[in-house]
């Protein structure tokens, strides 16, 4: 019976991560890996995510801050469904954009009267983690929101805009050239379906931001400090231009 | 705040063989890597694991820096009797990580 | 991009991707190890599968499982299963001890591996015998990596 719902599971994602329409070609970096790290994703006990997803799940159980509230005392079981599949949004606190991070962190000093994890630290790893998984299976829903407008073009410009000592674009690699190999590895598409991801390169789980940093050090690009707004930026375009692509959370990638 | 992560069958049927896996969150530094200016990362690893079932040692493994890091291991045991699986972790730096699991047997 | 730009990025990404290390194992060091363990005794070919993948997209994480085919009753079974490598710094991988109790001879983990290189398994069963098992594996990596900071 597990091995028929570890089958079912598989086919499930290894369809949902193909393209969602006829002639289009998207596709998560799941599909870019060989067989036995698809394995290691997609088996919940060996997936070294989990254990994040795990601590994440302690995390939003747990009271916190001088409001002495747990995630769990606001929102509903179940009801993180889908959530992460529509990150980056505007914020009704700030009526400013942020990804799920900053979002989680909104609610840890506005709500739970908490201080702010810090980026990249194990707790918001987690946490983001937990959210992320909820909505395992989820097409990835950016919202319809104008105020998004900008932020999206911003990234996409981002994207397209040749930089560093190679003068490489993110868009030279992974639009003009994904699929075929680089150094030994095949260009993924870049599509942000299985944030955080536990990297086995970094041998830990780590941000989309994280990761875009190192590959703007691999460009050999300076890249943009944490909490610099060009991260969110890319983010948005990258969740738009991965729209309807399955989440696949927290996957891991080479 | 739990590091381990442990997958056994809540129940099972006496003489089965049941498999257990167990994840645990650890660096495994394996003491080769250099860091900033190449000085070498000081080795941080689990050296030891083992499993014991109502107090019988069911399984160990000795670990080297070649585990990767969070190490995953998973190995068979046949369910005899009802009772408490231990796992126990111990390594570099005085690491020492101990959980345990419930299993009942029929 | 000019045609000298790519090769130069190319050449600079497999500079870069090479692993810095500051003594490597040998084979001759592997096998050191394994007659450590056997004390000189011949290895067999026996019912030992080693499975791992052939091509693993990055050696941090390489997943192995090892199993016998033995009747694990106290006459008969598996007492450890010894597994090396033969070009990381050092040539232990794992030893796992094993008995009746556990029913059957199969073991998973995830193994690190500096590079392609071959893996061994050493099987001692309690009446004495030594089997083996070897594996190839071709160990790639991201083009794109961290610098460690």
């Amino acid at each position: 019976m597990k091995g028929l719902r570890i089958f079912l599971g598989l086919a499930g994602v290894f369809a949902a991560s193909l393209a969602v329409a006829q002639g289009d070609t998207r596709h998560s970096g799941y599909q870019d890996m060989g067989p036995a790290l698809q394995k290691m994703q997609d088996d919940d006990t060996a997936n070294p995510g989990m254990l994040f997803v795990q601590g994440g799940e302690e995390l939003w159980n747990a009271k916190a801050g001088s409001a002495d509230k747990a995630c769990a005392d606001c929102h509903a079981t179940g009801s993180m469904k889908g959530v992460a599949a529509r990150y980056p949004a505007v914020a009704k606190e700030s009526g400013k954009p942020v990804d799920l991070e900053g979002r989680i962190n909104l609610c840890r000093t506005e709500h739970q009267k908490a201080e702010a994890f810090a980026d990249e630290s194990r707790e918001l790893l987690q946490l983001t983690a937990y959210v992320a998984r909820q909505s395992l299976g989820e097409p990835i829903a950016p919202p319809d929101d104008k105020r998004l407008d900008p932020l999206r073009a911003h990234g996409e410009a981002l994207w397209k805009k040749r930089q560093g000592q190679l003068n490489l674009s993110c868009a030279a690699c992974h639009d003009a050239n994904a699929g075929k190999k680089l150094a030994g590895a095949t260009i993924p598409q870049a599509h942000p379906t299985g944030y955080p991801i536990y990297r086995l390169e970094w041998q830990t789980l780590g941000s989309l931001k994280r990761r875009l940093r190192n590959c703007m050090i691999g460009m050999r690009a300076e890249p943009y400090d944490y909490g610099a707004p060009e991260y969110l930026a890319l983010e948005a375009y990258l969740m738009q231009r991965a729209r309807g692509l399955s989440m696949d959370a927290p996957s891991v990638r080479p | 705040m739990a590091s381990a992560l442990i997958h056994a069958p809540k129940t099972a049927k006496r003489g089965e063989t049941i498999e257990i896996k167990a994840l645990i969150l650890h660096p495994m530094e394996t003491g080769f890597r250099p860091g900033t200016n190449g000085k070498i990362i000081p080795r941080n690893i689990i050296e030891h694991f083992s499993a014991t079932w109502n107090g019988e040692e069911v399984f160990a493994m000795k670990m080297s820096p070649a585990i990767a890091a969070n190490p995953f291991v998973s190995f068979f045991v046949v369910a005899d009797k009802s009772g408490t699986m231990k796992f126990r972790w111990s390594g570099d730096n005085d690491f020492l990580v101990e959980e345990q699991v419930a299993i009942a047997v029929a | 991009m000019t045609a000298p730009g790519r090769r130069s990025f190319i050449a600079g990404a497999v500079v870069t991707v090479l692993p810095i290390v500051s003594a490597r194992a040998t084979p001759a060091d592997m096998e050191a190890a394994i007659r450590e363990v056997t004390g000189g005794a011949e290895l067999h070919d026996g019912p030992v599968t080693l499975d791992i993948p052939p091509l693993i997209e990055n050696g941090n994480a390489v997943p192995l499982t090892i199993s016998v085919k033995s009747p694990m009753t106290l006459e008969d079974h598996v007492k450890a299963i010894h597994v090396f490598n033969e070009k990381n710094p050092q040539p232990h991988v794992f030893n796992a001890t094993l008995g009746p109790r556990n029913g059957k001879a199969a073991v998973s983990t995830r193994i690190k591996l500096a590079d392609t290189q071959q893996v061994v398994a050493v099987v001692e069963t309690n009446r004495g015998q030594f089997w083996t098992a070897r594996a190839d594996v071709i160990v790639t990596i991201a083009a794109c990596i961290e610098d460690m900071n």
